[in-house]
């Protein structure tokens, strides 16, 4: 889960790590009266769950509070990258000395939390890896030890911080990695971490990602979830327990296992068709289930057929058909449905399914092509 | 002979009078594994199956039973503590089948671990088979025939729908190792090739990847270099979109890196025969 920059940028705060004075406002008139409160030149972002915002045209500084007012208005009605802004961050204006990069994020490789550490901050950290990767400081920090402050000061030294710095720096990053720790963020970002001209060491932007596999510890951040940038039907899977993904392809795509699920994918492609969607019915899956993730499927009007892998383990094969059935009831489907039941209870539920007017197939490659060959009928 | 496990392995079942310990340890046992314990807090003295005994914790039963393998069927939220507590009573191998625990605590679970030189496997992981003597796990006991090819996979069904088209061709397998779909597991590719490798009774390798990470490159290396048993391999997750998790926490492309492209060229590089789709894959054996 992604969190916005004012809310990563709150819970900084918290941790001790100095950010702008500011605030977040959902409307033109709010974003004035920020303004007016924080005096002089302001900053208005939008707060918008993708890169680019600055390329794109989403963050102006405003000389004033009428200004900044304007700004809000042509901001809060644009989109980035298809997503509305419908927040904007006001925050006052830095004048600034050096921008940093710095954040604090899994190594999935290692198996460790990784710092990583830039004098060139303030542009993107994978350009920088790119086309300067000596540019770029990497510390691994021991998940049972936790950040030490020795740690911290290599680096300060590694990014040719000078000295007088160097007591805020490490300050920043025990912060951060507190931050990490408690959250359990999957990236806790600071860029750019700027020295402003009057000297003070100041977060100017900030990105986080939670581990939605912690969010049962952390009540509070899974209330701040932005479900702007999924596909409504990602977020009615959600609530069944579907783990579902929007494709572009017109053939829809019900699996139980999330690799068989990508693999099921794969072979319509192999067999020259696309596939509408991921979908995993996981472990289990009953009947309710079943016909959910059926009912998610057919509201996508480009799917002119639908594949059934479900190879039964834990999931009985019955029970699957069961849902099938239950789901054509209720959603009358006009697309030709491909079936293959494989392992537990398959013969009963191949037996439940023979009235139900399906194209059944023995193997994972036959049921593919079938549903290729039905979809192109179906055009 | 096989790898992990075998007819010798002692299993204690953590989480054994929940819905699903108690579903799969009736499987387990019904297919011949050596089920000699259970562990779930507060239920300690009373029985399963008539003949299995629970235990308050995994030290008691460890000690009554002299147990040397621990499956773990406990929520994703008490998961890590039911891995440090088997590591802490001294169980060897565990075997975590639990989905949904949070990285920053398995990145924990894993360090001790290391430390104390205990293996796991998993977690989010369907578990291990070794066809006629042990089933230690959620794989169906049935779609699998005792053989000479070793099976490693990241995925569930996926591996079950390999194991199946292996049967129908009357090929069997020693141990099939089922490593798991997250991010930071206990028990990577490597880890287990080098096992079949020095395994007398196995003969030929299957390796089951997919999107994310780069473990699939780093076996291809280990391939080439260490290796003399000949593998065959299937990459799952060809039209997967970047950005996107399919499902399993770890099968994610970050930043352009842990694409299929990416993991097949490496092993077709290391002279690894990558199929089509999965019914191919026993054929190029």
């Amino acid at each position: 889960m992604k969190l916005h920059e004012y809310q990563s940028k709150t819970i900084f705060s918290k941790y001790g790590i100095p950010i702008p004075k500011g605030r977040v406002a959902a409307t033109a008139q709010e974003a004035k009266q920020v303004a007016e409160e924080l005096g002089g030149r302001v900053v208005i972002k939008a707060q918008v769950l993708v890169g680019g915002r600055g390329k794109a045209g989403g963050v102006k500084l405003a000389k004033d509070a009428d200004e900044a007012e304007q700004l809000a208005t042509q901001i809060l009605g644009m989109e980035i990258k298809g997503l509305p802004v419908r927040k904007v961050l006001v925050d006052e204006a830095s004048a600034i000395d050096q921008e940093i990069y710095f954040s604090i994020t899994d190594d999935r490789a290692a198996r460790k939390p990784v710092m990583i550490a830039s004098a060139a901050g303030g542009v993107d950290i994978e350009e920088v890896a790119a086309t300067d990767p000596d540019k770029i400081i990497k510390v691994h920090i021991d998940p049972l030890l936790g950040l030490r402050e020795y740690q911290a000061r290599d680096v300060a030294v590694a990014i040719d911080l000078p000295r007088d710095y160097w007591k805020d720096f490490i300050k920043v990053a025990m912060g951060l990695w507190e931050v990490y720790k408690n959250t359990d963020a999957s990236l806790a970002e600071i860029n750019p971490l700027v020295i402003t001209k009057d000297k003070q060491m100041v977060a100017l932007d900030g990105k986080m990602m939670i581990d939605d596999n912690a969010l049962f510890r952390h009540p509070d951040l899974a209330e701040m979830r932005d479900t702007d940038e999924d596909a409504p039907a990602e977020i009615e899977a959600r609530k069944y327990g579907l783990s579902f993904i929007k494709l572009d392809g017109d053939i829809g795509c019900m699996v139980n296992g999330a690799g068989l699920a990508m693999t099921s994918m794969d072979v319509i492609k192999l067999f020259g068709g696309e596939p509408a969607n991921f979908l995993d019915v996981g472990g289990g899956a009953d009947s309710k289930k079943v016909a959910a993730a059926m009912r998610i499927i057919l509201t996508d009007p480009r799917v002119k057929a639908v594949l059934f892998n479900i190879f039964g383990g834990i999931t009985r094969c019955d029970e699957v058909a069961r849902g099938i059935l239950t789901a054509m009831d209720e959603v009358k489907p006009k697309v030709p449905m491909v079936v293959r039941l494989v392992g537990t209870n398959a013969e009963e539920g191949r037996r439940l399914l023979e009235k139900a007017n399906m194209i059944t197939a023995e193997t994972l490659a036959d049921a593919a092509k079938k549903s290729v060959e039905a979809a192109k009928k179906g055009k | 002979m096989s790898i992990l496990v075998d007819k010798n392995t002692r299993l204690i079942v953590q989480g054994i009078t929940g819905n699903e310990g108690l579903f799969h340890t009736t499987q387990m046992v019904a297919y011949g594994t050596s089920v000699v314990g259970g562990v779930t807090p507060g239920k300690g003295g009373e029985w399963v199956l008539e003949k299995i005994p629970v235990f308050d914790s995994v030290k008691t039963a460890k000690d009554a039973t002299d147990a040397n393998a621990a499956i773990i069927f406990v929520p994703a939220r008490f998961a890590p503590d039911a891995m440090f507590e088997a590591a802490d009573a001294g169980i060897p191998l565990i075997i975590c089948i639990t989905e949904g625990v949070a990285v920053q605590d398995m990145m924990r679970v894993r360090s001790y671990l290391d430390q104390k030189k205990v293996r796991l496997i998993g977690p989010n992981c369907p578990g291990l088979l070794t066809p006629g003597e042990a089933k230690v796990g959620i794989i169906p006991g049935d779609i699998a025939i005792p053989g000479n090819v070793g099976v490693v996979s990241r995925s569930g069904t996926l591996t079950y729908e390999v194991l199946y088209a292996m049967k129908n061709l009357g090929m069997g397998a020693t141990t099939c190792v089922g490593i798991g779909g997250d991010p930071v597991n206990g028990t990577n590719f490597i880890d287990v090739l080098e096992m079949f490798e020095h395994d007398p009774k196995t003969e030929k390798v299957i390796m089951i990847g997919e999107i994310g990470g780069n473990e699939e490159e780093k076996a291809a290396e280990y391939i080439a270099t260490k290796m003399t048993k000949p593998v065959a391999s299937f990459i799952a997750g060809q039209t997967a979109p970047p950005g996107k998790r399919m499902g399993h926490a770890g099968a994610i492309i970050e930043g352009g890196a842990g694409t299929a492209a990416d993991k097949i060229k490496a092993l077709e590089a290391a002279g690894v025969k990558v199929a089509k789709h999965p019914e191919e894959i026993p054929t190029l054996l």
